[in-house]
């Protein structure tokens, strides 16, 4: 029972830091970014390449390196979604939405196949892997490596929720996600609060990315694609848009799918989960924490 | 202060302005009148920089802001209060504020500039937690009014600030315009309910499909014949007769 609580806690902070980054970016320019489980791929073969240039290192090493590399592969990643933004999306700011949306699905494939040309299809071994003894905690098997993740993602989504609530920044989000055009006549440069926004979301899912990668040890160029949907589901679950809500909406993705699979079996994992995306999506589309708006005109 | 010279705007197929020219010099609250549709937002809107024009040029400070990004314009000290005074709803009362102190760094002077806003509108302090999309109609104007002045503006631009809103309100939004102009920031006034307009205006315009038709010191515009039959007369107008 708390293993399953503590599989689904830990597999729910990696959908969460993904559907954080999606729900950003569909919170300020109201757009279902289908690229962004690529960018969670890119950030783990990012990782993969600057471990590989950096070479074998003692185990006693591994963790401080990883997080080391972690922050590199945010910045990369985090300039990736930017160019993202600018090249494909940006140009289509004021088309229908539905051309930006094909956009998204246009961008997904460009950065899956451009890795599958640079990379090759098959799948990679990452060169580190956090081994660690398990060790007992209220009856469930935890290892060291899944409590750090853990714990970087959690410093992560706590330094995002600051972000988003307390600075000037996070303000001039929250305000473009409600009005562009009046927020530029607060002297808000929108073009690029919405950059920093998509180097935000992005960078978080490099996070994640190079997390997965260091822990299933195995990569490969569609491993954003399922990601991407999942971390979809997530912020429906949530509240697209909303921080908290999205956060909660990974967390519970990932013990549903561990109790549903424990039930069920692992085959019926995806089911599952789609299976809950359905029904929010017909029954409560704002998702569990979504905004109630209280407006008088 | 602001000169726009010759101002022709074209969008969504609609010939808005037609080589319209008018001018607001330095403390002064220019009027500018109209009946819907006339170009009256339009003129604002191309002020900001929220609309491009397709002719024409527009100065403010000396300084050419015809093709000017509206963040860039804003921080130039010329702030428009849009029709419809759109208050980020679900942010509070204090944080629109905080929103109007957006380009300024020192975070001590936007609390400073905040404070005077609540000193000013003590409504808007007793709300200061609330969702900005709460408040009453005539709340959301003092509040939009009041983000505008946390940016410190020398020129404000009012979009319709009577619309909607009851005579007794409408004669306090006035109030307050008159007290900010008379702390020395210069106002250009878009109103539809012309009487309230022209009473603490100093100078009008009248504008009709994007066309200047008349100008004139406020007084005399109050006895002009043409403005009393089309916009001061026996027709009721939303907020004022």
């Amino acid at each position: 029972m708390t293993q399953l609580v503590w599989n689904g806690l830990f597999v729910g902070s990696f959908y969460a830091l993904v559907a954080l980054g999606y729900s950003m970016v569909y919170g300020i320019i109201k757009l279902l970014n289908f690229a962004h489980g690529d960018l969670y791929m890119l950030g783990a073969f990012v990782g993969f390449a600057i471990l590989g240039a950096v070479g074998g290192v003692s185990p006693s090493m591994a963790l401080p390196l990883l997080l080391v590399v972690l922050l590199a592969t945010m910045v990369v990643t985090g300039l990736a979604g930017v160019a993202l933004e600018r090249i494909a999306y940006r140009p289509l700011r004021r088309a229908p939405r539905l051309s930006l949306l094909i956009t998204a699905v246009g961008a997904s494939f460009a950065l899956e196949y451009g890795m599958r040309a640079v990379a090759g299809a098959d799948p990679q071994v990452y060169p580190v892997r956090l081994g660690g003894t398990a060790m007992e905690v209220l009856g469930a098997r935890l290892t060291l490596q899944q409590l750090v993740l853990m714990g970087v993602a959690v410093v992560l989504m706590i330094a995002l929720n600051l972000l988003v609530t307390r600075t000037r920044e996070g303000r001039a989000m929250r305000a473009i996600a409600l009005d562009p055009r009046t927020s530029a006549l607060m002297g808000i440069n929108v073009n690029s609060v919405i950059s920093r926004t998509f180097f935000v979301g992005s960078a978080l899912a490099g996070a994640a990315g190079v997390m997965a990668g260091a822990y299933y040890g195995k990569i490969d160029f569609m491993m954003g694609f399922l990601i991407g949907l999942k971390a979809f589901t997530a912020a429906v679950i949530g509240g697209i848009g909303n921080i908290p809500g999205t956060m909660l909406g990974g967390l519970l993705l990932g013990l549903l799918e561990s109790f549903g699979t424990y039930w069920l079996g692992g085959e019926w994992r995806d089911v599952f989960a789609f299976g809950v995306l359905i029904l929010f999506l017909t029954v409560r589309p704002t998702g569990l924490l979504g905004e109630r708006v209280t407006e008088r005109v | 202060m602001l000169e726009i010279h010759g101002l022709d705007v074209h969008y969504d197929g609609v010939h808005a302005l037609r080589g319209l020219s008018l001018t607001v010099a330095k403390g002064e609250i220019v009027a500018l009148l109209g009946n819907n549709g006339a170009g009256k937002t339009t003129t604002l809107a191309a002020a900001s920089g929220l609309v491009r024009p397709s002719a024409g040029k527009i100065v403010f400070d000396g300084k050419d802001i015809t093709r000017e990004k509206p963040h860039k314009i804003t921080a130039s000290g010329l702030v428009h209060v849009p029709e419809g005074r759109k208050i980020f709803s679900t942010l509070t009362v204090h944080e629109n504020l905080q929103l109007g102190g957006y380009l300024i760094r020192d975070q001590a002077e936007i609390r400073r500039r905040i404070e005077r806003v609540y000193e000013l509108l003590p409504r808007l302090a007793e709300r200061r937690g609330q969702h900005g999309g709460t408040l009453s109609g005539g709340e959301q104007q003092m509040l939009a009014i009041g983000r505008a002045l946390v940016t410190g503006p020398s020129l404000l631009l009012l979009d319709e600030p009577s619309m909607g809103l009851a005579p007794l309100v409408v004669a306090s939004v006035m109030e307050l315009i008159a007290g900010i102009n008379a702390d020395g920031t210069s106002v250009l006034l878009v109103e539809q309910n012309a009487t309230v307009a022209l009473k603490i205006a100093n100078r009008g315009y009248v504008i009709e499909n994007g066309e200047c038709v008349l100008d004139g010191p406020a007084a005399e515009l109050r006895e002009d014949a043409r403005v009393v039959e089309a916009y001061l007369g026996g027709v009721r107008r939303n907020g004022g007769t």
